[in-house]
């Protein structure tokens, strides 16, 4: 086994701890903070496979601004942090059914793939991953459109929360 | 290998020389690289702690000069031993948790929240040869840390269960969240004119000029985030003395209270050195001094490694000076001052920057430099008359009222 596979296999078993507390914890915000764990180490797997650029955007987004508003959110509206009602409903076989489905498949996807010759291919020294990722942002042929879309919703959207925000503060103005 | 060896490349050569050790031993090529590594990252670890002993007192000795006062001055010269003292009083204090406290939660917070600035240091070039590693999205992964210290304020403020420890954590989500917004956007300049993420790369891009002459107002829009990134006055609502105690930190106690202070100091000399880094030119930027013959000995990484310590000092300093010398402003005051004024600042300042970066690198360097410069001088004017102008339509409204009420009267 080399580093990188022990440290694959560390980090797959803590994500897979930290999604299966994700769901069983009692408290919310314990739920929320083995959340920002299973993020952590999918930020730990784009390293491992040289995507240094995903790896720290995961953290920036993911933790810096997803879970850290999770965990605001959680505080502001919850009085009782602590679940006490039962932790299943009564179509709890459904997806469980579904999840055993995709795990058979998943595996059974796994089994079919070749055993060796798994190793990646080595990257060249100058590689620039964050280089060749702008790049492939800007040209025409690769992704220019979906990223532009992309923008304009993204815009569309904050100047709907400025205009939403605004609109409500005149209301308030005018009563 | 010569002490000339060692003089030129300090770190290669007592990492060549451990390697060389350890095998001899009979370890494997591999496992005595990672030793070596894990050597390497211990050292660096406890240079940054020393470093950080020896901040506890520049700041008690600049805070004093500042209030007029002598500071410490009993333990030894200048008080040099000072911290100490402190630390063995920490040490040997009472570690309480707070009985309604979630315990694991409360004991991790403070180990994150030195976590979050150790992991600065993995990035910051001491020298050009002294540095942990050479990322290629280092501006990035600064940002991503400081949002590991923002989860070890919430998670300290939470567990605490404490109604003032929660409410600075709140007030800290605020102004994280906020405050990263401009800074990211500043970030942007740097990558622009050196046309690259990584801080070598940047550093040695301001080998002739600084870019805080490039983009003086990216200077101070990114002084303004780091001093709120830091949660430092005028932006340390969430500490907060006369408001909330002290903050997300009220409950800790001993040496649990003095990771979060260490680390609080050690973040704020970091980011004097990134301050350093992205706009004075780092270990190098002496406008090119260094390629005159007589003066290759500035490219020596001791004199470097001193030279960078030396403008993050001063960068800390500066931080300290903006903290012992402003209020505290209103938490509404700090929002508006982000979103109405930083955001939309930092946004003009930086495609200005790009587009006239791209126009005006065909001149020669004196034009280029003078262009960038006199190009923020006239942001900065407009921006002056545009609060001026905002300033007056306030103070007619303002008047008005009050000038009804003598008529009244």
């Amino acid at each position: 086994m080399t580093a990188e596979q022990i440290i694959f296999l560390i980090t797959s078993a803590i994500i897979l701890a930290g999604a299966l507390m994700v769901v069983s914890a009692r408290k919310l915000l314990h739920a929320a903070l083995w959340l920002v764990v299973v993020l952590f180490g999918v930020a730990i797997f784009y390293a491992i496979l040289q995507a240094s650029f995903l790896a720290v955007v995961q953290v920036v987004v993911y933790i810096g601004a997803i879970a850290i508003l999770f965990i605001f959110a959680v505080m502001l509206t919850r009085r009782e942090l602590r679940d006490q009602g039962p932790q299943t409903h009564k179509n709890w076989w459904l997806p469980a059914l579904i999840a055993s489905m995709l795990l058979v498949s998943l595996v059974s996807i796994i089994q079919s793939l070749p055993k060796s010759g798994l190793t990646p291919p080595a990257l060249a020294e100058d590689f620039d991953g964050v280089r060749s990722l702008g790049m492939a942002l800007v040209t025409p042929d690769s992704f220019l459109f979906p990223f532009e879309a992309a923008s304009i919703l993204l815009l569309a959207a904050l100047v709907g929360a400025v205009y939403i925000a605004s609109s409500g503060e005149k209301k308030g103005r005018q009563k | 290998m010569t002490f000339a060896d060692f003089l030129n490349n300090p770190i290669q050569f007592i990492g060549d020389w451990l390697t060389q050790v350890l095998t001899n031993w009979g370890l494997s090529d591999s496992l005595a690289t990672i030793l070596v590594y894990l050597v390497g990252i211990t050292v660096l670890i406890v240079f940054a702690m020393v470093l950080d002993i020896g901040l506890v007192w520049v700041e008690r000795k600049v805070v004093a000069r500042f209030q007029d006062r002598l500071g410490p001055n009993r333990i030894g010269p200048f008080g040099i031993f000072q911290p100490f003292a402190d630390i063995i009083k920490l040490v040997i204090k009472e570690d309480i948790t707070p009985a309604g406290a979630d315990k694991i939660i409360f004991n991790i917070a403070p180990v994150l929240a030195a976590t979050s600035v150790i992991a600065l240091w993995a990035i910051l070039p001491l020298a050009s040869s002294i540095f942990g590693t050479d990322l290629n999205v280092a501006l990035l992964y600064v940002v991503a840390a400081g949002a590991l210290g923002t989860l070890a304020i919430i998670m300290g403020g939470w567990s605490s269960n404490n109604k003032y420890a929660l409410i600075g954590a709140f007030r800290m989500v605020a102004n994280m969240v906020s405050y990263e917004v401009p800074m990211v956007i500043i970030l942007l300049i740097p990558t622009i004119l050196a046309d690259s993420m990584s801080l070598q790369g940047i550093i040695e891009a301001q080998r002739g000029i600084w870019f805080a002459l490039l983009s003086p107002l990216g200077f101070l829009i990114f002084f303004v985030c780091a001093i709120a990134e830091l949660g430092r006055t005028p932006f340390d609502l969430v500490e907060a003395e006369s408001e909330l105690t002290a903050g997300f930190n009220v409950e800790y106690s001993g040496m649990k209270f003095g990771w979060f202070y260490a680390s609080e100091l050690l973040h704020a000399f970091t980011f004097g050195g990134f301050i350093a880094i992205l706009f004075f030119g780092g270990y190098g930027g002496f406008f090119g001094l260094e390629k005159v013959s007589g003066f290759a000995w500035l490219t020596n990484p001791f004199i470097e490694a001193a030279v960078f310590i030396a403008k993050a000092m001063f960068g800390y300093w500066a931080i300290m000076w903006v903290k012992y010398t402003l209020p505290r402003i209103r938490i509404d005051h700090m929002l508006a001052f982000n979103w109405k004024f930083l955001v939309p600042l930092s946004l003009v300042v930086l495609v200005t920057t790009a587009i006239l970066h791209k126009v005006l690198i065909v001149l020669p360097t004196w034009q280029y430099v003078l262009g960038m410069f006199a190009s923020n001088l006239v942001i900065a004017s407009g921006t002056i008359e545009i609060l001026r102008a905002e300033g007056r339509k306030r103070d007619r409204f303002s008047v008005q009222p009050a000038k009804k009420q003598e008529q009244i009267s």
